[in-house]
């Protein structure tokens, strides 16, 4: 990311990170949470639980952000991110 | 009357409408929650309410409909208020959906009836007992009910009383059949002092929250203790069968079995407990008329008159019909030539006393399809006939 | 080292997980969510793609922000895939009979106004066979707040049209196509006088959220439609086979529109979806309503 002045506060601005937990035993498969992540942390597994279901799972760990729409969306209540303290990541390094 | 302002019981000797007795009744025994739908012979019990309840420190709704009357009554005593709602028979028939509801939840709550001539809108301003079995079993499927019939203003006002001290006894909707010419009967009504009234209060529960389980009976008990929204339990309440966590248990039938048995046991096994009958004249009778409401206070002409003529009559009045007096019946039919039972409508509660009576006497029923009461030569004719005489036709 | 899970298998332990890849497979744990719901009694029973749990996640993530306490707030249901909430909330909670949750939630808080009372049932338990409730609990400005899961059919008996079927849908009893006119949840509540009327679908889970947070602070009778997928019932006869169709739909279609006329937010099976907040208006509720005029009443 360019900026055309480059804010005084750069260095203090933390970017959120998440960590991903998912309850595979409660998912119902609807995709919801793959389709919907804006930083397409999620993708589907091969998995299947006991109910026959293909629980999501994580392929890019490092690049949510913890905005918790994976959360807020999940029909199930099987899916929830944990902030944590996230890093100052300098775009234009 | 005069003083509005005055909270809560109002002491005194009074010439009150059934009515309106109902309502003070009510206030006595502590209910502080009335939603209800204007209804011809019902409505001066929700206009008196309309009037108390605010001064009593009281909540007085009128609600869209009969099925929102009685789904804020059951909401109200949920939320530990007493309530109550009075309506008539096509208002009642609307209250039948959720009245199944206030059993299955095992709701505390009064639902009073000022009966008129049915079926549909029927007879508006003039009397009936057509809702007898409605009252019985006009929820659908199985449960067991409280209903009490007053015969006066003064037992309004008593019998008002009783169904919310039963209702909390047993967490259940009582009824009040009454009826039009009760309801609008003026009369002397004695309110005896706060401290001679008694007064069930609700059983909370003394469990700590996670617990308690709000369909949990103990042994030798018959409902659970009851706690309320807002009492940090967090109940769950449904209609659907449920178990002892309030939980649905709908997939097969372990938890309808022991429900709705408890349902039927807790009132129809404490008969002794409940039912109230009122004789007169019995003890030496070859006759006896069996009736309650006005029908039984129209009898007593007609028995005096029998009696002049040397008949043997006796009057047994249900003052509780439902449950209905099985035994106390069934001993009476054994003693007596005769039953004549005399009712506003065209022969229900004589139905239950045939099958109460099972075969040891003779039971004749005296109808009367609504509109007025008894011929009291009718029923004089039905008594000469069970006692054996001649009767000029 | 690997965990045998009924079915399945890991090939990591969770802490290896955790510490390789930063994510946590948690199998049988717990939930953020889950001191809020009665989790004794999940799976709930919404089929995959039902946006019901996603409606209830919008729900309790908005109650916890509004910081109530939460011995004081009732959940009060009627019948219906939707009827079902009041049983898995985490709170006291009453599953009323078809249509009539709001006169029984009325009842509640009538009889105890500390109450914060939340009805929370489907569009054809609150306006087709409670319509009658919907229109004069909103025509009081009863102090409850409603939120109406729309799915545009009864899912819980099999799809079958109600009063909120789009002319032309396909339903399991309009097989032919819907040919009566529906009603407009959003548009009949402002009609009837409530005080807070905002619709949004469950895809705007952000945004559902807020207007809930809003709509539970509101004094007076608020309103939450919630646009949600049914692909058992409706989606499957409307070339959306899974939730996630429907879901695509609602991207495509939804238009927010804040301050719209509500009269103009019809929804229809193709066409802009109007969503947004439509109605935030101040009234005196029942409640204040009562009091002032018996106040003065009874001074004299």
């Amino acid at each position: 990311m360019k900026y055309w002045r480059e804010p005084l506060d750069l260095k203090d601005i933390r970017v959120p990170h998440g960590v991903i937990h998912i309850l595979k035993e409660r998912c119902k498969g609807c995709g919801w949470c793959i389709e919907y992540c804006p930083r397409d942390v999620l993708a589907p597994s091969d998995e299947i639980n006991t109910k026959g279901y293909h629980p999501p799972h994580v392929v890019q760990a490092d690049a949510c952000v913890s905005c918790g729409l994976c959360e807020l969306l999940c029909p199930e209540f099987a899916i929830y991110v944990e902030e944590t303290e996230g890093e100052v990541v300098l775009y234009e390094r | 009357m005069s003083d509005k302002t005055h909270a809560g019981v109002l002491s005194g000797e009074f010439f009150m409408q059934g009515d309106i007795a109902c309502a003070e009744g009510a206030i006595c025994a502590g209910c502080r929650f009335f939603g209800g739908y204007p209804i011809t012979p019902a409505t001066e019990v929700a206009q008196w309410m309309s009037e108390r309840l605010p001064v009593v420190g009281g909540m007085y709704i009128q609600m869209e409909d009969e099925l929102a009357s009685m789904n804020a009554v059951l909401g109200a005593s949920w939320a530990g208020i007493k309530a109550m709602t009075a309506t008539s028979g096509p208002g009642f028939s609307l209250m039948m959906e959720n009245l199944g509801l206030g059993i299955m939840m095992e709701t505390p709550c009064v639902l009073v009836n000022v009966q008129r001539g049915g079926p549909s809108t029927g007879l508006p301003t003039l009397v009936g007992q057509g809702d007898m079995m409605q009252a019985r079993w006009g929820s659908h499927g199985d449960y067991a009910i409280i209903a009490l019939a007053p015969s006066s203003p003064q037992e309004i006002f008593d019998l008002t009383i009783d169904a919310f001290n039963l209702a909390e006894r047993y967490r259940t909707p009582v009824l009040v059949m009454t009826d039009a010419e009760v309801g609008h009967m003026t009369e002397k009504v004695v309110i005896p002092p706060p401290d001679e009234i008694e007064i069930v209060p609700r059983r909370k529960p003394t469990a700590p929250p996670g617990e308690y389980m709000p369909y949990y009976v103990a042994p030798g008990e018959w409902v659970a203790p009851m706690a309320v929204a807002g009492d940090g339990y967090r109940i769950h309440a449904t209609g659907l069968t449920h178990n002892e966590k309030g939980y649905p248990a709908t997939a097969d039938d372990s938890s309808q079995w022991p429900l709705i048995q408890r349902l039927i046991d807790k009132i129809e096994k404490n008969r002794d407990d409940i039912i109230v009958l009122e004789e007169n004249g019995l003890d030496d009778a070859e006759v006896a008329v069996i009736s309650y409401g006005i029908a039984a206070r129209t009898a007593i002409w007609p028995m005096q008159m029998a009696r002049a003529e040397g008949i043997r009559v006796g009057l047994l009045r249900l003052v509780t019909v439902w449950p209905f007096p099985d035994a106390a019946i069934y001993d009476l039919a054994g003693r007596v030539n005769g039953i004549v039972v005399p009712e506003i409508n065209m022969g229900q509660i004589v139905r239950e006393v045939q099958r109460a009576a099972a075969g040891r006497t003779q039971v004749i029923s005296v109808p009367h399809p609504g509109g007025g009461i008894h011929d009291p030569y009718k029923v004089l004719d039905a008594i000469r006939r069970a006692a054996g005489r001649k009767v000029e036709v | 080292m690997g965990i045998e899970m009924q079915g399945y298998r890991l090939d990591k332990t969770m802490e290896q997980h955790e510490e390789a890849e930063g994510w946590v497979d948690e199998i049988h744990g717990t939930h953020p969510m889950d001191d809020l719901l009665r989790t004794d009694r999940l799976p709930h029973i919404w089929c995959p793609g039902c946006g019901l749990g996603t409606a209830l996640t919008c729900f309790l993530s908005a109650l916890r922000k509004s910081k109530f306490d939460l011995d004081k707030v009732v959940v009060v249901s009627g019948i219906g895939c939707t009827g079902r909430v009041a049983g898995y909330v985490r709170l006291d909670s009453f599953h009323t009979t078809h249509g009539r949750a709001i006169p029984f939630a009325t009842g509640l808080k009538l009889g105890n106004p500390a109450l914060k009372v939340v009805v929370f049932s489907g569009d054809g338990d609150l306006v087709t066979i409670g319509g009658n409730h919907f229109i004069h609990a909103a025509r009081r400005n009863m102090d409850i707040t409603v939120i109406c899961v729309n799915n545009f059919n009864y899912g819980m008996t099999g799809g079958q049209a109600g009063a909120t079927t789009p002319v032309g849908g396909v339903t399991s009893t309009s097989p032919y196509g819907n040919y009566e006119y529906p009603f407009n949840v959003s548009a009949l509540a402002a009609a009837s006088g409530a005080v807070y009327v905002a619709r949004w679908t469950v895809l705007h889970a952000r945004r559902l959220e807020r207007s809930i947070h809003e709509a539970l602070l509101k004094p007076g009778f608020s309103l939450v439609e919630i646009i949600s997928p049914c692909p058992t019932g409706f989606g499957r006869r409307h070339k959306q086979r899974e939730g996630l169709d429907t879901l695509h739909y609602y991207h495509e279609h939804g238009v927010i529109k804040h301050g719209a006329d509500p009269r103009e937010t019809d929804i229809g099976l193709s066409g802009a979806l109007v969503e947004g907040k439509f109605v935030d208006l101040d009234k005196p509720t029942f409640l204040e309503q009562r009091s002032r005029r018996l106040a003065q009443a009874l001074e004299k």
